[in-house]
């Protein structure tokens, strides 16, 4: 019932012609560099014969490749949210100088090339071997697993810490003053209302893990050939491009199912909630320090191996490797320190693009609970799984005629990178949107805002938070973006952080090996920078307006 | 609440402006002067001077495009072909050339050059495809870390006293993985059998270089003292050691080496194709031939062309290597990596 009265005063305020024109624009970009060129590559293909269809599913390779992907994209989802949900938690209670540093140190693993996370974690597994006697977890599953949980541990983490923090506090008051215990009230009261949040957060892990490339190939079992590596297999090393699109054709359908259902299931449990009455219940100090321990450990481990070996010279430690970051060495077509910057320019494109994209996107999604907005909703989060040598093919082979001659541009790098970021920020803003209670809309309509002025001063403020969530992804995301640069023709004084990484460790050599570490840790603390300042500015704002909080009794 | 509007918006606006300046400053150039594009992969490395004293002598700008490895360059230049990114294709190895000159993607040229290159690195009889370096992938090993003598032949792998020492990338995955297949199947009587004693002997295998060299290799503080790496890796870790020293900490060998060669080629479609011939003439100089030890590892095709002392000193390469025809390779690559598959890992 509830719903009826929210979708006419939607219509009154005329707000339907709106969601058209915000609808209009996402697609339009994100058919130009994305669909189009996925098609594109797709049919032309398979133009040459749809016989790999039936090769493919009689090929117990394959069968295998598509089972191995579904399910240790499943468990790294499980896991991921199982570690990092008391971490969510921690994040939603935790403000000022303490809670910043969480989150810029939760997000930096994004950025970390998968080469040096994935030889981080070998040589961990073999300590704890050698040391605990910890089985040698080196090329199993269980391996892929925990690097996918490192990885998007910051998803989980930020995405549902956020809406945890947003949620009305006061029935859990209300459960505990009549005497539930602890895990009771989380179970019944809050979990069912943190549903939305966390199925956002694992549909985008689950995307993440189904097409993850370099964590496979490093860290897992020599036979564990995924859907995306099978990709890449068949139209890179074999040649054999029709055999590699009817590979992309299963990877879009698994995708786009997964996407189905869950945004049916976000949308179910759908709950909107009034404004905060009641602050989150405190947690004891105990638990948080354990918490925050716990996270800092796992998440802490690898980049101790990284930090350490970029500081390791000769004699001892020094800083002669990031000194040699400046110079110019003939392996990199620029220094190492142009190419980071590179990266930070390309992130900040790529963040303006998603943000902008992202935020409209997931506007129209809320506001259109009809076939518009589901298509919205799963051509937003396609991107994510659809494999990069899709993508980069693709757009070799269509933007490729005047007047979208595009290929070789520097700018189709950013775009590239905000067309991966843009799930994030749609996964981040639509529960956060769907969390105001239509009330606050329809009192600013009575009250005569125009649907536009509904949008800034009810909409955009509340969202506020998921959209600095959002906005550090879209930034981390295209500071460590690898795959689908790397399928992009690029010009030598274009090069990327983490190309400039790969190129370093593909020369032997200590000092390389070095630059290579040292460059690793700059990255992660230029994420980390970018993190604390979006964060330093958020509060800033909150802090001379008060937003957050508009009404609240 | 505004400001948010406000920072949104101009960010906006900033990456409308910074896109439509970059378009129009390409355009400009090109209408001045010719500026060819040369597409390779992205182990690619020369001196910024080299183009530079193309430019003095002939007026043409050269500009790189980089874009992954050689599979991934080669699928791509037979995807764009008649309609390429660039107008000079380099980089192509013997292992795959066979699959780009089956294509329709590059046109014939017989630079004069070849003159001063020797036959064995002539592949293509059509002239489509100019063999400019070439280099060898190897069995390298840890000096230090061998209790008994280095191993000397392909053969000695197999032995006991090399027993859970070796490290190999996956041929699937890997193009030096894929080369060490080949050397296998070209220098040993009966290869299955070969890596099926060599699966006895605890082989230890990765998807990739990285992970074997930096892995388990003693260079990477891991406990195998055999890898299959490059025959300049040595030269490459005396020239990158920390400290410095005045021998290789390694050493090839010899009689696991198999060749591979880097062509160029005139791309179909090219809008400048009597300047692309140039240019190709020009890769083969001593200007561009001198510059590609230090910068690729890698070794010159021309006999005019110098080594740096560090090479001539350091660098050990065999007069013969294993070889296989690109022909052979590209029929039979498929059956022999899923056999490999079955032997190795199954």
């Amino acid at each position: 019932m509830g719903e009826g009265v929210n979708r006419r005063t939607y219509s009154e305020i005329g707000w339907r012609t709106v969601a058209v024109v915000c609808g209009v624009a996402p697609i339009g970009f994100l058919g130009l560099f994305f669909f189009y060129p996925v098609i594109n590559i797709v049919t032309s293909s398979l133009s040459q014969g749809w016989a790999g269809f039936t090769d493919i599913f009689n090929s117990s390779r394959t069968r295998d490749a598509i089972w191995f992907t579904t399910w240790q994209a499943a468990a790294s989802t499980a896991v991921t949210i199982a570690i990092a949900l008391p971490c969510a938690a921690l994040m939603a209670r935790t403000s000022g100088k303490a809670g910043i540093w969480l989150k810029a140190l939760v997000t930096v693993p994004f950025v970390l090339p998968t080469i040096v996370v994935g030889g981080a974690f070998k040589e961990l597994f073999e300590r704890l071997n050698g040391s605990v006697g910890v089985p040698n977890l080196n090329q199993t599953a269980a391996a892929i697993i925990i690097a996918h949980a490192f990885f998007n541990f910051a998803v989980v983490a930020r995405t549902v810490g956020a809406y945890w923090a947003g949620l009305d506090h006061q029935l859990e008051e209300q459960a505990r003053t009549l005497g539930s215990s602890g895990s009771h009230v989380f179970w019944r009261v809050t979990w069912p209302r943190l549903k939305p949040a966390v199925f956002a957060a694992g549909a985008i892990t689950f995307l993440f893990s189904f097409t993850s490339f370099g964590v496979v190939l490093v860290l897992g079992g020599l036979r564990q050939a995924t859907i995306e590596t099978e990709i890449f297999r068949h139209a890179v090393v074999r040649g054999d491009l029709a055999t590699s699109a009817s590979m992309s054709v299963i990877q879009i359908g698994a995708v786009l199912c997964l996407v189905a259902v869950t945004s049916h299931l976000e949308r179910r449990t759908n709950v909107s909630t009034q404004m905060m009455r009641s602050a989150i219940a405190p947690m004891r100090t105990g638990t948080k320090t354990t918490i925050a321990v716990l996270s800092l450990i796992f998440l802490g481990s690898p980049l101790v191996v990284m930090v350490e070996r970029s500081f390791k010279v000769a004699d001892g430690y020094g800083l002669q490797s990031y000194a040699a970051l400046f110079n110019k060495i003939p392996q990199l077509p620029t220094t190492a320190i142009e190419a980071l910057g590179n990266s930070v320019i390309y992130a900040l494109i790529a963040t303006a693009i998603a943000l902008c994209l992202g935020v409209v996107c997931a506007l129209a999604i809320v506001a259109r609970r009809d076939a518009m907005g589901r298509f919205l909703d799963l051509a937003a989060t396609l991107p994510l799984g659809v494999s990069a040598v899709t993508v980069g093919f693709g757009i070799l082979i269509s933007l490729n005629r005047s007047p979208v001659d595009w290929r070789t541009r520097w700018w189709i790098i950013p775009t590239a990178h905000a067309i991966v970021a843009v799930p994030f920020v749609v996964r981040s803003v639509v529960p956060m949107l769907r969390q105001i209670h239509p009330s606050l809309r329809e009192a600013a309509a009575l009250l005569g805002s125009s649907p536009l002025q509904i949008r800034r001063q009810i909409d955009l403020p509340l969202v506020a938070r998921g959209i600095t969530v959002a906005a550090g992804f879209a930034f981390a995301i295209s500071l460590g973006e690898f795959g689908a640069t790397s399928f992009l023709p690029r010009r030598a004084d274009t090069l990327t952080g983490p190309q400039a990484v790969f190129r370093l460790l593909s020369t032997p050599g200590d000092l390389l090996r070095g630059q290579a570490m040292a460059l690793s840790v700059v990255l992660a603390g230029a994420v980390a920078a970018a993190v604390i300042c979006s964060e330093l500015l958020a509060s800033k704002r909150k802090g001379r307006s008060e937003v957050d909080m508009p009404i609240g009794s | 609440m505004r400001k948010t509007n406000v920072l949104l918006g101009s960010i906006c606006a900033a990456t409308l402006t910074i896109a439509a300046c970059g378009s129009n400053s390409v355009s400009q150039e090109e209408a001045t002067e010719v500026t060819l594009t040369l597409v390779t992969h992205d182990s690619f490395a020369i001196s910024d001077d080299v183009f530079e004293s193309f430019h003095a002598q002939t007026g043409i700008t050269v500009e790189v495009l980089t874009s992954g490895d050689v599979g991934s360059l080669v699928a791509q230049t037979i995807l764009s072909a008649k309609n390429p990114v660039g107008d000079v294709v380099y980089g192509v190895d013997n292992t795959f050339m066979q699959r780009l000159l089956d294509s329709s993607a590059i046109e014939p040229y017989e630079t004069p050059a070849l003159a001063h290159v020797p036959d064995q690195f002539e592949l293509d009889s059509t002239y489509r495809l100019t063999p400019i370096d070439y280099g060898d992938v190897c069995v390298n090993y840890w000096k230090d870390a061998l209790s008994g003598p280095a191993p000397t032949s392909l053969m000695d792998l197999v032995s006991r006293e090399y027993k859970s020492s070796l490290i190999v990338q996956n041929p699937e995955t890997s193009s030096p993985g894929m080369a060490f297949l080949l050397a296998t199947i070209a220098g040993t009587p009966d290869w299955e059998d070969f890596w099926k004693q060599l699966r006895i002997n605890d082989v230890a295998v990765t998807n990739g270089w990285e992970a074997a060299y930096y892995g388990d290799f003693i260079a990477g503080g891991g406990s195998r003292p055999l890898v299959v790496s490059y025959a300049s890796s040595p030269v490459a870790e005396l020239i990158y050691a920390d400290p410095p020293v005045d021998e290789p900490p390694t050493g090839v060998l010899l009689d696991s080496c198999f060749r591979q060669v880097e062509f160029a080629g005139v791309l179909a479609g090219t809008e400048h194709p009597s300047e692309s011939q140039m240019l190709i003439d020009f890769l083969l100089s001593d200007t561009f031939q001198n510059n590609i030890p230090m910068n690729m590892f890698m070794y010159p095709t021309s006999s005019t062309a110098e080594l740096p002392p560090e090479f001539v000193q350091h660098s050990q390469i065999t007069d013969t290597p294993l070889f296989l025809s690109p022909a052979d390779i590209e029929a039979n690559r498929q059956d022999w990596t899923e056999r490999w598959v079955e032997i190795v890992l199954g």
